[in-house]
């Protein structure tokens, strides 16, 4: 126990960290450990070039676009509360059932809207509040990659809009794209278990 | 009502029917045939001797006179009998499901059993004694294989190997769980005095434990099929189900042979073969059903040029694998199962769709019919005063002990399994997993097989799993229902399929796996994509055909299936609204067309003719005398013809659509073939989604010769339309998107084809109900198709589903009509026609 609290302490705000995340101080520790393995260098944040370096990352059709969600526009690296909380991780933790609800908290991060949200801005690269066309044309693309043809993807492409576009405007916004997931269970797919 | 009772009528006299027959030939109260059976050997080989003395007897040596009709009664004896009781059984259900509101209440398993007792009894009291029952061997290789075949086929996979480790562990440890201490237990009791002398020993107890300890398949299907539960529920009571056969036969095994051996002679050594027998069996089970897994699947890489018997293979095949694992001692349910699973996705990519529908139903069939009869035989099986020793300390205790241990098991386990689940299973989703537990023909099978010679109390323990069986199919069968409901279990969802979901799905998996990697663990979804990984490169390389790995994508696959729905969606409508005369209307057009065709595409002609010849495409290709003796050209895609044709494989994947959008409209076949179907499908259906390509390809068609042409560049479709439109009508300059769908590309070889394709790409879609199909839609403001407008009848909102299918010219038919045209020319004239199939 000695050991676990003396690395919490080393962790910057590592309270507020707990507080906003619900994680646990292991898993803190945990994603800690993790974190300063992929920063090589040891310079407290990491940059594009590290998430690089996961090989599994490079395998993954849209591991870009989830790189890319790391680092706020404009930013060049991400520190470790930030790479815990304010971007993705706190994202996948399950919903926790037990855990007391707070009546005037706000919305935790692991919420469904949030975990759509993060979905959400995967395809919408240009943050425009909607998947265009192309935005999600290029999805597909990097998802079913050889398999279909060109033409194919495109009629794919434009039918997911018609389903889903309620307003006619050729594009999805978020509140269609949550419509369109009405009925799915976010919480089990867009969870990890561990980070329980 | 009145239907009922002539139905029961029915019922009995078929009964007394098949009895008095026998009665009347044989004196001997036993015919070893299909189910009739007699419980003593002695009678058995009775039988054998009888019916050979009176078939010898049957053959008059010396006739006086030619007989005209001979009685042969002995000659179909066995299989007139069977036949008599499958129609019996049959009949039953069909008598349980008249009545809805019985069935509501009752499970129709429960039913079924309670059919069984009055047939029995009828039996009972035309024979007086027990002439039919269920006999093990017909029940484990007649009537179960199908069984868990269909189930194993229908398996949903993905749910069933992401809880695979918790079924395994119910399945295995929950099983011995069970066993054991059930077996421990009533022993305990019996020591204590509980239910008087019996001359049974510890390890008699713990076989009994064994071979009631296992959940049925046959129960848990029948039963769980009418509750809906939530999937996850589902899966895990019928996964464990079907998983611990493995266990229960290993236990079965190692019970019956230390019960042969004798208390003293069972040491250390002995429980270690046990053990390792259990994996062996187990293990050994569902890697030989792997094995013909891969067999199946590879076979039907090639079975395409026997369409008619394709389906057969599967069934044969898994038969195969589950008599071989019975002929090694491995676990037959085991291997039949795992068979099933595995094989499902590759032959439902390799095969025909037909001939998966077919497959689908033919086990459905096979299925239900068996599952039936069990039930009925259950119930039958009972009449028999021989069975039923009462020792009402031994049976209720068993009932106790059943039904205790397994609740005890279950929370167990699941309170184990909730300490690392991602979604915990909720307490009441235990206590129906644990409530579930139903023991069926398996438990009696396995009792009925007993030795009555090392287990003096036989008879005693099959009245007593009767009992059991009984008491959980019937009683806890009733209630379930009204559990589930008033626990408020999670029922099933139904969930349309979207491709929004079907996408998302997708992208969640790929962020979930990203969201691993970053944190550098290795979680459930690593196992996922290594599989999907290994499968993609190595096992569809080995068992799926070429053309079918192409689209086993299952994005595309929705995608897919949705245009179908949709397609006959607007055929329903288009007949709701009115008839679906306007198709008719182009067919006397049609041959008009080609010539049209010809001349006013003259000059790109050769190309097209010779971009197309591969598919027998090129207008002069099509035999205009095949054109002239039918009223109704038969245009169609053969997608046989194409399939011999050797295409480029990326474009290979049209053809899965096609096969499917577009046929045609009338079979050329002959009308009675031995090895064909003529195509159900309703033809108005056929001319409706071929009409509506033509139209789609004739504009791409026009849009396309501009683009071969020697003015190589065109980006706006619209005007060109107005330009060339070949009757002259004039082209709305309004529409700005007049036609959902305008790429056209040549080839994917030819020369020129990248560069239309640039101009052809990109399609608008701010166009609300833009396809190619939906011309109110497209008509806006368009005069010219009144005609077409008063007679389609679909409206914008109704099809607006509709997407426009892209197809490459490759995919054999490339002639587009204008929609404004389309009620002048309303020729349509498709290449590859069925003639080759002739």
């Amino acid at each position: 126990m000695g050991s676990t609290s003396s690395t919490l302490l080393k962790i910057p705000n590592v309270e507020v960290l707990m507080q906003e995340t619900g994680f646990s101080p292991a898993h803190i520790i945990r994603l800690h450990d993790r974190f300063k393995a992929l920063d090589k260098e040891g310079r407290g944040h990491l940059c594009p070039q590290d998430f690089g370096a996961i090989k599994e990352l490079a395998m993954n059709p849209i591991g870009d676009r989830i790189i890319g969600a790391f680092f706020s526009p404009g930013k060049e690296t991400v520190d470790f509360h930030t790479f815990v909380k304010i971007l993705i991780l706190a994202h996948f933790r399950p919903v926790d059932k037990n855990r007391p609800k707070e009546p005037n908290s706000p919305e935790p991060i692991n919420s469904r809207s949030n975990k759509l949200k993060f979905a959400f801005q995967l395809y919408d690269q240009d943050q425009d509040g909607k998947i265009s066309r192309d935005e999600l044309l290029k999805v597909l693309q990097a998802m079913l990659g050889m398999q279909v043809t060109e033409e194919q993807l495109e009629s794919i492409a434009d039918r997911t809009i018609q389903e889903a576009d309620l307003d006619r405007d050729d594009a999805i916004s978020f509140e269609e794209f949550r419509k369109s997931l009405e009925k799915v269970n976010i919480d089990h797919k867009m969870s990890i278990r561990f980070l329980r | 009502m009145a239907f009922l009772q002539q139905f029961a009528l029915l019922l009995a006299l078929l009964i007394v029917f098949s009895t008095s027959c026998k009665a009347a030939t044989l004196e001997v109260d036993t015919v070893e045939v299909g189910h009739n059976y007699s419980s003593k050997s002695s009678a058995t080989e009775k039988t054998s001797t009888s019916t050979n003395d009176s078939t010898d007897g049957h053959a008059p040596s010396v006739i006086s006179t030619l007989p005209i009709v001979t009685w042969k009664w002995h000659h179909v004896e066995t299989p007139y009998l069977v036949a008599l009781w499958i129609l019996t059984c049959w009949l039953c259900k069909l008598v349980c499901e008249l009545n809805h509101s019985v069935t509501s209440v009752f499970p129709e398993s429960g039913l079924l059993i309670m059919l069984g007792f009055i047939l029995g009894g009828i039996v009972w009291g035309a024979d007086k004694a027990q002439t039919f029952k269920l006999i093990p061997t017909n029940f484990f290789y007649y009537l179960l294989p199908q069984i868990i075949l269909d189930a194993s086929y229908c398996m949903p996979n993905k749910l069933f190997f992401s809880n695979l480790g918790a079924i395994l562990i119910h399945a295995i440890i929950g099983t011995c769980w069970n066993a054991g201490t059930v077996g421990i237990a009533l022993w305990a009791c019996y020591e204590g005095g509980a239910m008087g002398n019996l001359n049974i020993g510890p390890l008699q107890f713990l076989l009994f434990g064994a071979l009631i300890a296992a959940v049925d398949p046959v129960a848990v299907i029948a039963v769980f099929e009418e509750v809906h539960v939530n999937e996850v529920l589902y899966i895990l009571v019928f996964g464990e189900s079907l998983l611990n056969d493995g266990v229960t036969v290993v236990l079965y095994n190692v019970f019956d042979a230390f019960v042969s051996l004798g208390g003293p002679k069972i040491n250390a050594a002995e429980i270690i073969k046990g053990i390792v027998s259990f994996f062996v069996v187990a293990f050994g089970g569902s890697f030989l059903g792997v094995v013909f897994a891969i067999l199946i699947s590879m076979l039907t890489r090639i079975t395409k040029n026997v369409q008619v018997i394709e389906a057969g293979f599967i069934i044969v095949l898994g038969y195969l694998s589950y008599l071989t694992a019975e002929m090694l001692s491995l676990s037959a349910i085991l291997s039949i199962t795992f068979c099933g699973v595995c094989c499902q996705k590759y032959i439902n990519a390799n095969m025909d769709e037909k001939s998966v529908t077919t497959l689908r139903y033919t086990l459905k069939v096979m299925a239900n019919g068996s599952e039936t009869m069990i039930f009925v035989f259950l119930g039958v099986s009972a009449i028999d005063k021989n069975i039923w020793v009462w020792n009402t300390g031994f049976i209720l205790l068993t009932i106790f002990f059943v039904v205790i241990f397994r609740f005890i098991g279950v929370f167990f386990l699941n309170w184990i399994l909730n300490q690392s689940r991602l979604i915990p299973i909720d307490i009441t989703d235990q206590f129906v997993m644990a409530y579930g537990g139903l023991r069926g023909a398996v438990a009696y099978g396995l009792a009925a097989i007993l030795d009555e010679k090392k287990i003096p109390e036989k008879n005693l323990m099959l009245g007593t799993t009767l009992i059991v069986v009984y008491f959980t199919v019937i009683l806890q069968g009733i209630t379930m229902k009204p559990l589930v409901q008033w626990l408020k279990v999670k029922k099933a969802t139904h969930s349309d399929l979207t491709l929004n979901g079907k996408m998302n799905n997708r992208a969640f998996e790929h962020i979930l796996t990203a969201m691993e990697d970053i944190c550098g663990r290795m979680g459930d979804n690593w196992w996922t994509r290594h599989w999907n990984y290994f499968e993609d490169k190595y096992v569809c390389w080995l068992l799926l055909k070429s053309d079918a790995r192409k689209h086993k994508d299952p994005i595309f696959g929705a995608f897919h299936k949705l245009n179908l729905e949709d397609a006959t969606k607007y055929v329903t409508e288009g007949e709701r609204k009115g008839s679906l005369d306007f198709i008719r209307n182009y067919d006397s057009a049609s041959v008009d067309f080609k010539k049209k065709l010809a001349l006013e595409y003259g000059d790109i002609t050769p190309y097209i003719t010779a971009d197309m010849s591969e598919y027998d495409f090129g207008i002069d290709n099509v035999p205009v005398t095949s054109v002239m003796k039918n009223p109704i050209p038969s245009v169609s895609l053969d997608i046989h013809e194409q399939d011999r044709k050797s295409m480029p494989d990326d474009l290979s994947a049209h053809h899965l659509l096609d096969q499917h959008l577009y046929k045609s409209r009338r079979d050329n076949r002959p009308t009675y073939s031995r090895s064909h179907y003529n195509t159900s499908e309703n033809p108005d259906e056929m001319q409706e989604i071929f009409q509506r390509t033509m139209r789609s390809r004739l504009e791409s068609f026009k849009s396309a010769k501009m683009g071969v042409n020697p003015a190589k560049k065109l980006s706006k479709h619209p005007k060109k339309d107005s330009t060339h439109k070949p009757n002259g009508k004039p082209a709305d300059p309004h529409r700005t998107h007049p036609y959902g769908d305008e790429d056209f590309e040549f080839s994917a070889d030819s020369t020129s084809s990248s560069e239309i394709a640039g101009h052809f790409h990109r399609r608008s879609t701010n166009t609300p109900g833009a396809g190619v199909d939906n011309p109110t839609g497209n008509n806006t403001a368009v005069a010219p198709s009144q005609r077409a407008q008063g007679r389609l009848p679909w409206t914008p909102t109704n099809m607006r589903h509709l997407a426009p299918l892209r197809m490459s010219t490759r995919s054999t038919d490339s002639f587009v009509m204008a929609d404004a045209s389309l009620d002048e020319e309303a020729p349509e004239e498709k290449p590859g026609t069925h003639h080759t199939r002739l």
